[in-house]
């Protein structure tokens, strides 16, 4: 295969940029949750819940 | 003493339909790097005289990342403009939670269409970056716009000037949008870009699915990823309501003589 260092550096970095980006949001929703009552929030679930 | 009613328990932004929404973008990733990488073929012809292999070869499968990432960038901050125009006449907190995920979002995904292009450029063009290239150009200056309206939502802590300052630049810096767009058609001879391969079906087959199949993977993940920052943001709302709920409670109960009398997770 041809330029398989760009191919790894292209995929490799919008995978990993995309993904720590959603790990970072998720973080954020859980840490910004402590200070919400529930029935503020109707989607919240605690991580345990199949729901 | 003051209580609040948040859960000790870990809360999440997930829902069942946001797993299994990231359930599908995680599988269609895995389906997308199997047809990138395994099934499609290399780009290269002949040259008609010479007989030279020419072509992008397997820099091409680069392109089934890029242009899906371009085109959900397009999508995203034309309904962060969607989203602000609908704030700015309806005044709801709704529209504007959903035009700076919009925002946030589209500006991850168009950064990416910046460093995957510069990576893409240097095996095919033989540069990272061409300063004179219009299309580069509009771009970069919708991502530096958008880099701005994040930085404006975050300079005040005043949530309704925030919003107002920000529905209005998100329909300024929509107007560059159809010029990243028709950049390569009004000024043909200003761009490496070529014109658009998909409207005129120069791509086939294989080719063609795989790229389609980008469009729906990256268009999952964006919505996934927008339906979680949307709740953050939602969160951000609520939880600085029911904070300024709890200090206007704590100052009547100051000026009661300090007799509370009731629980602040009992505030709706």
């Amino acid at each position: 295969m041809t330029h398989l260092g760009y191919l790894l550096c292209g995929w490799g970095s919008a995978l990993v940029v995309l993904g720590a980006y959603a790990v970072s949001t998720i973080r954020r929703g859980r840490k910004l949750s402590e200070g919400v009552p529930r029935e503020r929030v109707r989607w919240l679930t605690t991580s345990g819940d199949d729901a | 003493m003051i209580q609040s009613s948040a859960s000790p328990d870990l809360l999440t932004t997930g829902s069942r339909g946001s797993r299994a929404l990231g359930l599908f973008s995680l599988l269609g990733i895995a389906a997308l790097l199997l047809f990138a990488f395994g099934l499609t073929e290399p780009d290269i012809r002949l040259h008609p005289t010479t007989g030279d292999e020419i072509g992008q070869f397997d820099a091409v499968r680069l392109l089934y990342l890029h242009v899906p990432l371009a085109v959900c960038t397009y999508v995203a901050f034309f309904f962060c403009a969607l989203s602000s125009a609908c704030y700015l006449i309806r005044r709801t907190p709704w529209f504007d939670t959903m035009a700076y995920a919009m925002a946030e979002v589209g500006t991850v995904f168009c950064g990416l269409v910046l460093m995957t292009g510069s990576i893409w450029g240097r095996p095919v063009w033989n540069t990272w970056w061409e300063w004179g290239d219009v299309r580069l150009m509009t771009t970069l200056v919708l991502f530096l716009t958008f880099l701005g309206y994040l930085g404006l939502r975050r300079a005040t802590h005043d949530m309704t000037a925030s919003a107002r300052r920000g529905a209005v630049v998100a329909l300024v810096a929509v107007i560059n949008l159809p010029i990243v767009n028709r950049s390569v058609e009004w000024w043909e001879n200003r761009t490496l870009h070529q014109k658009s391969t998909l409207g005129d079906l120069k791509i086939q087959d294989l080719t063609l699915f795989t790229l389609i199949l980008g469009f729906f993977v990256f268009g999952l993940l964006m919505t996934w990823l927008l339906l979680h920052r949307f709740r953050v943001g939602w969160l951000e709302r609520q939880g600085a309501e029911h904070r300024l709920a709890i200090a206007i409670i704590e100052r009547r109960a100051d000026a009661d003589g300090g007799n509370l009398g009731m629980v602040v997770g009992d505030i709706p």
